[in-house]
């Protein structure tokens, strides 16, 4: 409350309080505008799809439209997918991928850490790790649902195999790269292997395995999907199958609206998972 | 204390040639005297320092902390680095505790020693901080404390005070002293500036341009402390054994800087 009194009667004060509200409201114009622009780009992308697609100057039938697309969408909701309610197919394929990120996360962080501390066994292994990471990873997916099965555990290996190179790679490199002087400062501090390694090494390999990790529940996604695109039973990547099968372009469009909704959220969890993780990058005065 | 009895060090280059850095090098460093090594830069002043925190092993030649032969790391030594000591995913008194955390002090105690350190080197209230909301001056105050806080019987500073700007220097360098002073620690203190170091020593070393870097001279540095480092450099005194060492170390860094000509114009 003093202050406040203070501010009225002191001008230099009062200069300051109209100088911070003004700066407040560029940022505030700011964002309108970004936020205004974003839309506008929606706008006329979708507009110009919708009017191009009724006016049948693009065939309908192979591009569909937004509008179709929405409607699709909604049959869904309310009255079920062909093989059985939306939400379950969702979660089908929301599942894969997470028990994929986590599982290819996980044995990523490991053997990153594992090759990335110890020469030797990077010298060892270093030639195959390439040659796998060399094999385009989708070709793996029949010889997983011969080996698993149509059901979810194919999925979750098709993903894993995708999440766990970008991870350990990323993993890797994040060990290889600590900084000479902070592990010669820990070591002559007294620290032991195991302090080592929670101490310096992981923290910060954390760095480059968080930045993967956006990468990575891509990856994982891919991998369920295309996993339901061979053969499955239920989940998304089935759904856009069954549609393409059945020449209807709507559902594939309707199909791909729901995987990048899905895919967006995600970032968003894993942004918000690497603010909590790597706070002191954030922090700033 | 520190006893370096016909120390070599020599790496083999990718292209299978032997590169002598240091060469038959004795030295003795008794408890609680501060030392300063200066010579030409690449001379080998950093790897001496390595030998002695155990970073490294001696080509040949041993190195004697208290009379036993170093093996590994020097549980005696901790080090102020020219760059980075601090973590920056610990805030400040994460960073300095972390000596006695890694010995098995419990969090609370060593939590209450690491506030006294930070309080001594002038950094109360800035606990909570990471890194990166501090100044250059300040990392190195918290580097200080984290090295200090172990009660280190030797304290070694490789170029610490170079990277900051003059005035900052001279306020860490009295502050040093004035820490050092309550402690028993030797010092081994690497830098490149002769003034710094004639200010700041009990004994200068002067090494000779590398490769096969030897010791060239040893003066005894006996102005009386306590010291202060910003205007000891207008003594009289301070300037004629200035002018001693700086004779000796001339040539050093001309046959450095010629040595340097030489690689430029063969590899051009």
């Amino acid at each position: 409350m003093r202050t406040q009194t203070n501010s009225v009667s002191n001008p230099v004060n009062d200069t300051v309080v109209l100088r911070k509200a003004e700066v407040r409201r560029q940022a505030i114009n700011l964002r309108i505008r970004n936020l205004s622009l974003q839309w506008s780009v929606f706008i006329v992308l979708m507009g110009t799809w919708q009017i191009l697609s009724s006016n049948k100057i693009i065939d309908p039938f192979f591009f569909s439209s937004p509008f179709d697309i929405v409607k699709h969408i909604w049959t869904w909701v309310v009255d079920g997918t062909t093989a059985g309610p939306l939400y379950v197919q969702f979660l089908v394929t929301f599942e894969e991928t997470i028990l994929s990120f986590i599982l290819g996360g996980i044995a990523g962080i490991i053997f990153g850490y594992l090759l990335g501390v110890n020469e030797l066994l990077s010298v060892i292994l270093g030639p195959y790790i390439k040659m796998i990471n060399a094999i385009p990873r989708v070709v793996l997916v029949p010889i997983f649902i011969l080996w698993f099965g149509l059901g979810m555990s194919s999925k979750v290996a098709s993903g894993l195999v995708l999440t766990f190179f970008i991870v350990f790679f990323n993993a890797f490199q994040g060990v290889r790269e600590v900084d000479r002087n902070l592990v010669n400062n820990a070591r002559l501090l007294g620290a032991t292997k195991r302090q080592l390694a929670r101490h310096v090494i992981i923290p910060s390999a954390l760095t480059w395995i968080l930045s993967s990790l956006h990468t990575s529940f891509g990856f994982a996604l891919i991998g369920a999907v295309v996993g339901e695109f061979v053969g499955a039973t239920e989940g998304l990547g089935y759904l856009i199958a069954q549609a393409q099968g059945a020449f209807d372009t709507i559902g594939v469009f309707a199909g791909m609206v729901i995987l990048s909704i899905t895919a967006l959220v995600a970032d968003w969890g894993v942004s918000k998972l690497e603010k909590r993780f790597i706070a002191w990058r954030h922090i700033r005065q | 204390m520190i006893e370096l009895s016909g120390v070599t060090k020599e790496f083999i280059k990718p292209s299978g040639e032997v590169h002598t850095v240091l060469k038959n090098i004795n030295l003795t460093i008794p408890k609680g005297e501060f030392v300063s090594i200066v010579g030409p830069t690449g001379c080998g002043k950093s790897t001496t320092l390595s030998l002695i925190a155990g970073f490294e092993q001696p080509s040949a030649g041993e190195v004697y902390i208290l009379g036993e032969e170093l093996q590994g790391m020097n549980p005696k030594a901790a080090c102020v680095f020219q760059t980075e000591n601090t973590f920056p995913w610990k805030t400040v008194i994460d960073n300095v505790s972390l000596g006695l955390r890694l010995r098995g002090v419990s969090k609370s105690e060593s939590y209450d020693e690491a506030r006294k350190w930070i309080a001594r080197v002038g950094l109360k209230g800035f606990e909570g901080y990471y890194p990166s909301q501090l100044s250059g001056g300040m990392r190195k105050r918290v580097a200080l404390a984290q090295c200090l806080i172990v009660q280190p019987e030797i304290l070694l500073m490789d170029e610490s005070f170079s990277a900051l700007d003059v005035h900052t220097r001279h306020l860490m360098e009295n502050e040093l002293l004035r820490i050092w002073e309550e402690t028993s620690a030797s010092v081994f203190f690497i830098t490149h500036d002769l003034e710094e170091a004639i200010a700041l020593s009990d004994r200068v070393i002067v090494l000779t341009a590398g490769p096969g870097a030897t010791v060239k001279g040893d003066y005894k540095i006996d102005f009386p402390r306590p010291r202060n480092v910003a205007e000891i450099s207008f003594d009289p005194a301070f300037m004629k054994i200035h002018k001693q060492i700086w004779e000796d170390l001339k040539d050093e860094v001309m046959i450095s800087y010629e040595n340097a000509n030489k690689l430029r114009v063969k590899s051009s």
